[in-house]
């Protein structure tokens, strides 16, 4: 078998950004002295004159996108999410969130797949902060087709996005010609009657990866890929849980306030089903290599599985 | 508009402020009223702007930076035709458009959603640095408090600025002296101002008495000859000025006149108005 193609999605940023600004010349990028990790460095080659490096200063990045994008430019202001939507939360909320301004957030390096910086470094807690935000677009890609599209998508939108990347490389899943990326949509990756896996981020093939080993202990998992946080795919998640009754939410993010509560919120009140929430509970992460972290905080298949293989057991006791 | 002209225009202001901040039964006089000179030589003198295209592609561009000031640009704004005068009585009211900080997204002639302190000098360096992006003429005019610059985003902004050599900025400083738990060299000195601003690159211009119309005068037209560098003014003000009672007096940084209390400050701003136009 082929060895599987990844990339990480902060790649697939930079690259995008960068094609992006041929086709846009009102396409602007900002960021705060991360150019070669977020990537923006790539468009920085390639338009030297739109690419603004505002130094370490996330606060005021934020205000320029605002004070920019009200003369019709589209910035994206680029940085680590745990500076994007930690340190900047109040700006991005005041000036950007509140009078609704056409900036784009890109986040880089969010979750525990950091690694090896750590703690302070690895942010779990951006969907949630983002997604209170009214208007806020939170778009959280699982690979590097989806990202490339999710940048474009996000420059077509009128208002306020933010968009989620990762720093490790992950396995590219929807390399396949119908491919389609709309915001707001959910996408079905694969069926199943027992339970409805809800994934999002680099989780996605993760859970998918958990799906076939489901599939050898008699669980048939369908696996839906939640690009878009925020506006959440509603229809497509009540649906899918009243089909299977049984709900897993899984993501690279605290399992307050992210998808998880996301997922809940909607079915708490339109279509009651037992759900189960995967991501990393109520702690801070720690330094390692990304795949030994993820294995040990249980968001690898092997982990995702034996989550779900206990709470479709527990169910039918 | 000449010096008298202003003047009394100030005055209005000045009765807007009262009038707003009463009806409202809330908000910040003593702010408003030491910068209601500076907001009537913008929008009367200064500024390249249309009340009836406050959208105009290629305007100056003001932030009011410590957007509690409202009452005192809603004032300006209304007097200078962008919104009906009666309307500043519905400010901070449930329903009206005159939000209790400014709004972009409802008032006419708001350039900036402002208010957190420390944000709006950030948005006008962002739309000065467009105006060089795109070989533009525009200026932008950003006001900040004496208190605000206490804000640590402040001074990122102003390295960016320095450093981008935004030419096409000014940004003004209420130095009033107060703020809310007192004066401001007792609080938390941002003294010496002038000298920290220029340490980021800014041509730095000290205006004595911020509430004269000379002074202002001079200092602007000193900003607009001033090339290679942001500028930076630092206005000494009175704070509540053109009300006795307001004046230098802290207790009216947020607070609204009582019925008595309104009707003594029109009083003075009336008088003060017909001394003006026996002028």
């Amino acid at each position: 078998m082929a060895e599987v193609k990844k990339i990480a999605t902060r790649e697939s940023y930079g690259n995008a950004l960068a094609k992006l600004g041929k086709k846009y010349s009102n396409l602007v990028v900002l960021d705060a002295d991360l150019a070669g990790a977020t990537k923006t460095s790539v468009f920085r080659k390639a338009f030297p004159e739109r690419h603004i490096d505002c130094g370490i200063a996330e606060s005021n990045m934020m205000g320029i996108a605002a004070g920019l994008s009200t003369t019709g430019k589209v910035p994206f202001a680029s940085t680590f999410a745990m500076f994007a939507a930690g340190r900047a939360f109040e700006q991005v909320r005041n000036s950007i969130g509140y009078p609704h301004l056409n900036v784009k957030i890109g986040a880089t390096h969010a979750g525990i797949s950091v690694g090896e910086d750590g703690a302070t470094h690895q942010c779990n807690e951006d969907i949630a902060l983002m997604r209170t935000i009214p208007g806020m677009v939170v778009i959280n890609p699982s690979d590097d087709v989806e990202a490339k599209a999710a940048v474009e998508a996000a420059y077509l939108h009128e208002g306020p996005v933010y968009l989620r990347f990762g720093r490790l490389a992950v396995p590219v899943i929807n390399d396949n010609p119908d491919y389609k990326f709309e915001i707001g949509k959910g996408i079905v990756l694969r069926e199943g009657k027992d339970v409805t896996i809800f994934a999002t981020g680099l989780c996605v093939s993760a859970s998918l990866e958990a799906a076939g080993k489901l599939a050898a202990s008699g669980i048939e998992a369908k696996v839906i890929n939640i690009h878009t946080i925020k506006p959440l795919d509603e229809e497509l998640v009540i649906k899918s849980a009243l089909e299977t009754g049984l709900v897993v939410t899984v993501e690279e993010h605290s399992v307050i306030g992210g998808l998880g509560s996301a997922v809940c919120d909607v079915l708490s009140e339109k279509a009651p089903v037992r759900v189960k929430k995967i991501g990393i509970e109520d702690v801070f992460g720690e330094s390692g290599p990304a795949a030994e972290l993820l294995a040990k905080y249980g968001l690898d298949g092997d982990g995702i599985a034996a989550k779900i293989e206990e709470f479709v057991a527990g169910q039918s006791r | 508009m000449n010096k008298l002209e202003l003047q009394r225009t100030a005055n209005e202001v000045r009765k807007g402020i009262i009038e707003a901040v009463h009806a409202a039964r809330a908000g910040h006089p003593g702010g408003s009223l030491s910068a209601a000179d500076l907001f009537t030589y913008l929008y009367f003198e200064e500024m390249n702007i249309d009340p009836e295209n406050p959208k105009m592609e290629d305007r100056d561009r003001f932030v009011l930076s410590k957007g509690h000031t409202a009452p005192g640009l809603y004032a300006a704004l209304a007097i200078r035709g962008y919104f009906p005068k009666e309307d500043l009585k519905t400010l901070r009211h449930t329903g009206s458009y005159l939000q209790g900080h400014p709004d972009m997204k409802h008032i006419p002639g708001v350039d900036m959603s402002s208010g957190s302190l420390g944000q709006g000098i950030s948005a006008a360096v962002g739309m000065a640095l467009a105006g060089k992006m795109d070989k533009k003429n525009y200026r932008v005019y950003t006001l900040l408090g004496d208190g605000e610059i206490e804000e640590g985003q402040v001074w990122e902004a102003a390295m960016f600025a320095g450093h981008r050599k935004l030419d096409n900025l000014v940004v003004i400083v209420d130095n009033n002296g107060l703020q809310i738990d007192g004066p401001v060299d007792e609080v938390c000195s941002p003294y010496p101002i002038g000298d920290k601003f220029a340490a980021f690159n800014f041509h730095v211009i000290s205006v004595a008495d911020g509430n004269n119309f000379d002074q202002l005068k001079a200092a602007f037209d000193e900003a607009r000859q001033t090339k290679g560098k942001p500028t930076a003014i630092v206005m000494k003000t009175v704070k509540g000025k053109g009300v006795s009672y307001m004046e230098n007096n802290v207790d009216w940084h947020g607070k609204a006149p009582n019925d008595a209390e309104y009707a003594i400050a029109m009083e003075e701003l009336e008088k003060a108005g017909e001394a003006l136009w026996q002028k």
